[in-house]
């Protein structure tokens, strides 16, 4: 794997599909004029964040129109992008679906809701419950929505799975001005969180992040690719829209592997034999238990 | 726990704030009440850098028992950030109603003059086209220390998650002028009044206390614990509870399925 990835920090209008798809577009071409092979979105970047009842005006089949705009985009350079996706079961989902040559090749949908201080995802989405590999021209990539890198096990997943890189889009609110800082607390936190992730699982990290006010809460941006010893290779600092490109260089990933292989050394049936002795109840799921959803719930 | 913000890093958020919100009621003009106190003086500050100082209309609104240096001090201020001023005396307006109807309470004197400042800057905001901008800070807001409908009514309010010690910080830091800075606060309602006097504490122990209780969620055991007294934990507390009232919108009483204020759930950005 070798490719040059675009970061497009934008500022989605909340709840505005069309001027959000027509800045889509707009970015994809200045991304091409970068020499992109791939171009990351932030979180719900087709619609905004804080849409509340607006998720049902807003959510969209992978077969609508706008989607099919943006897959035929695809054939020329290879996407992540945001959306509210309604499944043929009806149920709405926190998306980030990946485009490309024309087709859809994958859609990761937001495993950990945020429901807590300001967030009440659980209220308007249902949540995912896979965590799987885009198998890319480019690579193998891990895509993960925000709060999903929280929860440890979601990036390690595609850590078994031979993730090549993180995708991650992030909606993040902007918050915590205390001295003596520098900087927002969040986007503290996010670094420390970020860093971590590309160190524990030797990983590149490609942090898509939005910046813009929705009633009064800003979001922080930073816009950060990580390589795979926790280095930022490229970061888009402040408040602004903007583009990051950065080389996601497939001769250093293999070094750093080789030099601390985590992957190799990793031994995931102990966490296997673990799960199982801690969380007994859990071998039912795996016995094929004739309702699953209700000893997920359990 | 520390008060200390870095006053940079919120300007900045606060400029963007103002510049996009603006924007999003489809509008690109302020109207800011100036009193001659620090928040108006760092709202106005702030929305000449959000905005440009030109767009910026300050509107002066002393009535006759007003201290005159406060006009005097937000005149001064108003010509040194470069914006359009706009000096109306509020005492016709209230008069015909205070003198009138024979009204001799300080506190309602206080709430009708805030009410006549709002409908004059609610006027203007329709001539200027600009949308009116609030100066309570998290310290007010918290103590319900403030007129509802008075100077608790504008569209957008950019200090409202500063405590009053953090507006003097920004203050500081935007080079603001020492004789505002200094001067104690006052709502300037009735001759020789002061927000200290009148509250029964200092804002300093108003800030120390209430970034404990709210930001830190201390329940008021841990409260008396940290050192604060129980007359002051007692009163700072009661006023946060008691004036929840005015931090909300009405309540609307619930008939249907889908109620405005329930589960109407929409933000006020909706489709900008």
């Amino acid at each position: 794997m070798d490719c040059r990835v675009a970061i497009a920090q934008t500022n989605p209008r909340l709840g505005d599909l069309q001027a959000n798809l027509a800045d889509h577009l707009d970015r994809i071409e200045r991304a091409l004029h970068e020499g992109a092979d791939l171009v990351v979105f932030p979180e719900l970047s087709l619609t905004g964040y804080f849409l509340k009842d607006q998720v049902l005006e807003v959510a969209l089949s992978l077969d609508a129109a706008p989607m099919a705009r943006l897959v035929e985009a695809s054939k020329r350079v290879s996407l992540a992008v945001g959306f509210v996706e309604r499944a043929s079961s009806g149920r709405i989902y926190n998306s980030l679906a990946f485009l490309e040559d024309g087709r859809v090749l994958g859609v990761h949908r937001k495993v950990h809701l945020v429901s807590y201080g300001i967030f009440d995802e659980s209220r308007d989405f249902a949540a995912g419950e896979r965590f799987e590999i885009i198998e890319s021209r480019l690579g193998r990539f891990g895509p993960l929505i925000c709060e999903d890198v929280w929860h440890a096990p979601s990036a390690y997943v595609h850590f078994l799975n031979d993730a090549d890189a993180l995708i991650v889009a992030s909606a993040s609110p902007a918050r915590g001005v205390e001295a003596p800082g520098p900087g927002l607390a969040s986007q503290r936190t996010w670094d420390v969180l970020l860093t971590s992730t590309a160190l524990l699982y030797r990983t590149w990290v490609v942090y898509s992040a939005r910046v813009g006010w929705e009633d009064g809460v800003g979001f922080g941006g930073s816009s950060t690719v990580l390589d795979a010893r926790g280095n930022r290779v490229a970061r888009l600092e402040g408040l602004e829209t903007g583009m990051l490109t950065a080389r996601l260089d497939g001769a250093d990933l293999k070094r750093a592997r080789f030099e601390t292989p985590l992957r190799r050394d990793e031994k995931p049936w102990v966490l296997a034999s673990e799960l199982a002795r801690i969380l007994p109840d859990l071998r039912v799921l795996f016995d094929g238990a004739p309702d699953r959803e209700e000893s997920l719930r359990r | 726990m520390t008060l200390d913000v870095q006053p940079e890093l919120v300007t900045q958020l606060l400029v963007s704030f103002l510049r996009e919100e603006t924007e999003a009621a489809g509008m690109r003009r302020a109207v800011v009440g100036l009193s001659g106190g620090i928040d108006s003086a760092v709202v106005a500050a702030l929305c000449a850098r959000a905005l440009g100082a030109e767009n910026v209309l300050c509107a002066l609104l002393p009535y006759r028992t007003s201290n005159p240096r406060s006009a005097a001090d937000a005149e001064r201020l108003g010509e040194s950030l470069g914006v359009p001023l706009r000096r109306i005396d509020i005492s016709p307006i209230a008069d015909g109603y205070l003198e009138g109807s024979r009204v001799t309470d300080p506190l309602r004197r206080g709430n009708v003059l805030a009410r006549c400042r709002m409908i004059v800057l609610y006027d203007l905001s329709v001539e200027w086209k600009g949308l009116v901008i609030g100066t309570s800070n998290k310290t007010e807001l918290l103590l319900g220390y403030s007129t509802q409908w008075g100077d608790s009514a504008h569209a957008l309010n950019p200090l409202g998650d500063l405590y009053k010690c953090q507006v003097y910080q920004l203050a500081r830091h935007l080079d603001l002028p020492r004789r505002i800075i200094d001067k104690p606060p006052s709502a300037d309602l009735y001759e020789g009044q002061t927000d200290e006097g009148e509250l029964g504490f200092t804002y300093d122990e108003a800030d120390r206390l209430l970034v404990l209780m709210i930001d830190k969620r201390y329940s008021l055991e841990e409260l008396l614990a940290a050192g604060f007294s129980n007359e002051l934990v007692r009163r700072i507390a009661g006023r946060v509870v008691r004036n929840q009232f005015k931090r909300m919108p009405p309540v609307i009483a619930k008939l249907s399925r889908r109620t405005v204020g329930h589960d109407f759930r929409y933000l006020r950005d909706w489709m900008r």
